[in-house]
């Protein structure tokens, strides 16, 4: 079993309305020093052993479903967990 | 004519497009839940606005992977007329039957209102009763309608005439004040706005019925030729 945790965020060329607004409120609360935010999305998956790579399994899911490539970059990481 | 009308679970733009099509066009229509196997009989699909699964994880994204889709992806190979408004565009984007993506509003903010929308292309099966840059009123009703696609798609959408419908003031940050496209075969529009809500003087306006005419008109011309 691993526990596979997906971080999804909008690609860099891609102006993030949700972040800008919050880096303006972090401004106005007088935290000059944050230059950017970018909001994204969390996701913890369980994924079991198959006879698949898990990495490529995972890959496929972002692809597919977990995140729009035509405006979204994602990135994940894979640990392995003992089973309940 | 013999219009579907997709229903998703949270879909709720579905009676008024039924009613658009029933009372206002006068002609055949159906809801078709989207767990159903087979369009074959329909002759114009029709995918409605609303909030399919919650927009959950993002707009569109489930529904796209529901049995009936792969249906409408049949049905666009074919040539039917696939229109799909507001979250019915969302849906045909995320399932790659149109090209680019949407993102939040601009202004974070849900905008429901009429708005003036200028018919760039009268030339499709979707627009031909429309005049060239006619300028209509539909309204809008969403909280992520930012058209955005890349520089090459945008080139692309622009050489072959593909962006149908723009945004005289552009409400929520759309890429060249997009507010429909069609794919390049021409035979699957999206669009933000909601032209089945205004197809009655006392809805505040009828400048959306001509989309469902011109359908009809393209349908009867192709249909019944020899007639």
């Amino acid at each position: 079993m691993f526990k596979v945790k997906v971080y999804v965020t909008l690609r860099e060329s891609v102006l993030d309305p949700q972040g800008t607004a919050v880096m303006h409120s972090l401004h106005a609360m007088n935290y000059k020093e944050v230059s950017d935010v970018r909001i994204g999305k969390y996701m913890e998956l369980m994924v079991e052993k198959s006879d698949r790579p898990v990495e490529d399994v995972v890959k496929e899911v972002c692809d597919r479903l977990l995140a729009n490539p035509v405006i979204e970059d994602y990135r994940f990481e894979i640990e392995e967990a003992v089973a309940q | 004519m013999k219009f579907a009308v997709i229903v998703f679970p949270g879909s709720n733009c579905d009676i008024d497009m039924y009613h658009a099509i029933k009372d206002e066009l006068g002609e055949e229509v159906e809801y078709v839940w989207h767990t159903e196997e087979s369009l074959d009989e329909f002759d114009g699909i029709l995918l409605p606005g609303g909030f399919s699964y919650g927009d959950y994880l993002r707009t569109g994204a489930i529904a796209r992977f529901s049995n009936v889709m792969k249906e409408v992806r049949k049905a666009a190979e074919a040539g039917k007329p696939i229109l799909g408004v507001c979250n019915g565009f969302q849906i045909l984007l995320e399932a790659g039957l149109l090209p680019g993506a949407m993102k939040r509003n601009e202004s974070l903010k849900f905008i429901c209102r009429p708005v003036k929308l200028k018919v760039e292309n009268n030339e499709t099966m979707f627009s031909n009763v429309y005049e060239k840059e006619e300028v209509i009123t539909i309204p809008i009703a969403h909280g992520e309608g930012n058209y955005y696609c890349d520089e090459e798609t945008l080139a692309k959408l622009k050489e072959n005439n593909q962006i149908v419908f723009t945004y005289e003031s552009n409400p929520n940050g759309s890429l060249v004040d997009i507010a429909g496209i069609i794919n390049e075969k021409g035979n699957v529009l999206g669009m933000m706005p909601h032209p089945e809500r205004a197809v009655d003087e006392l809805l505040g306006g009828a400048d959306g019925l001509k989309i469902f005419q011109s359908i009809v008109k393209q349908w009867r011309e192709s249909h019944v030729v020899n007639a």
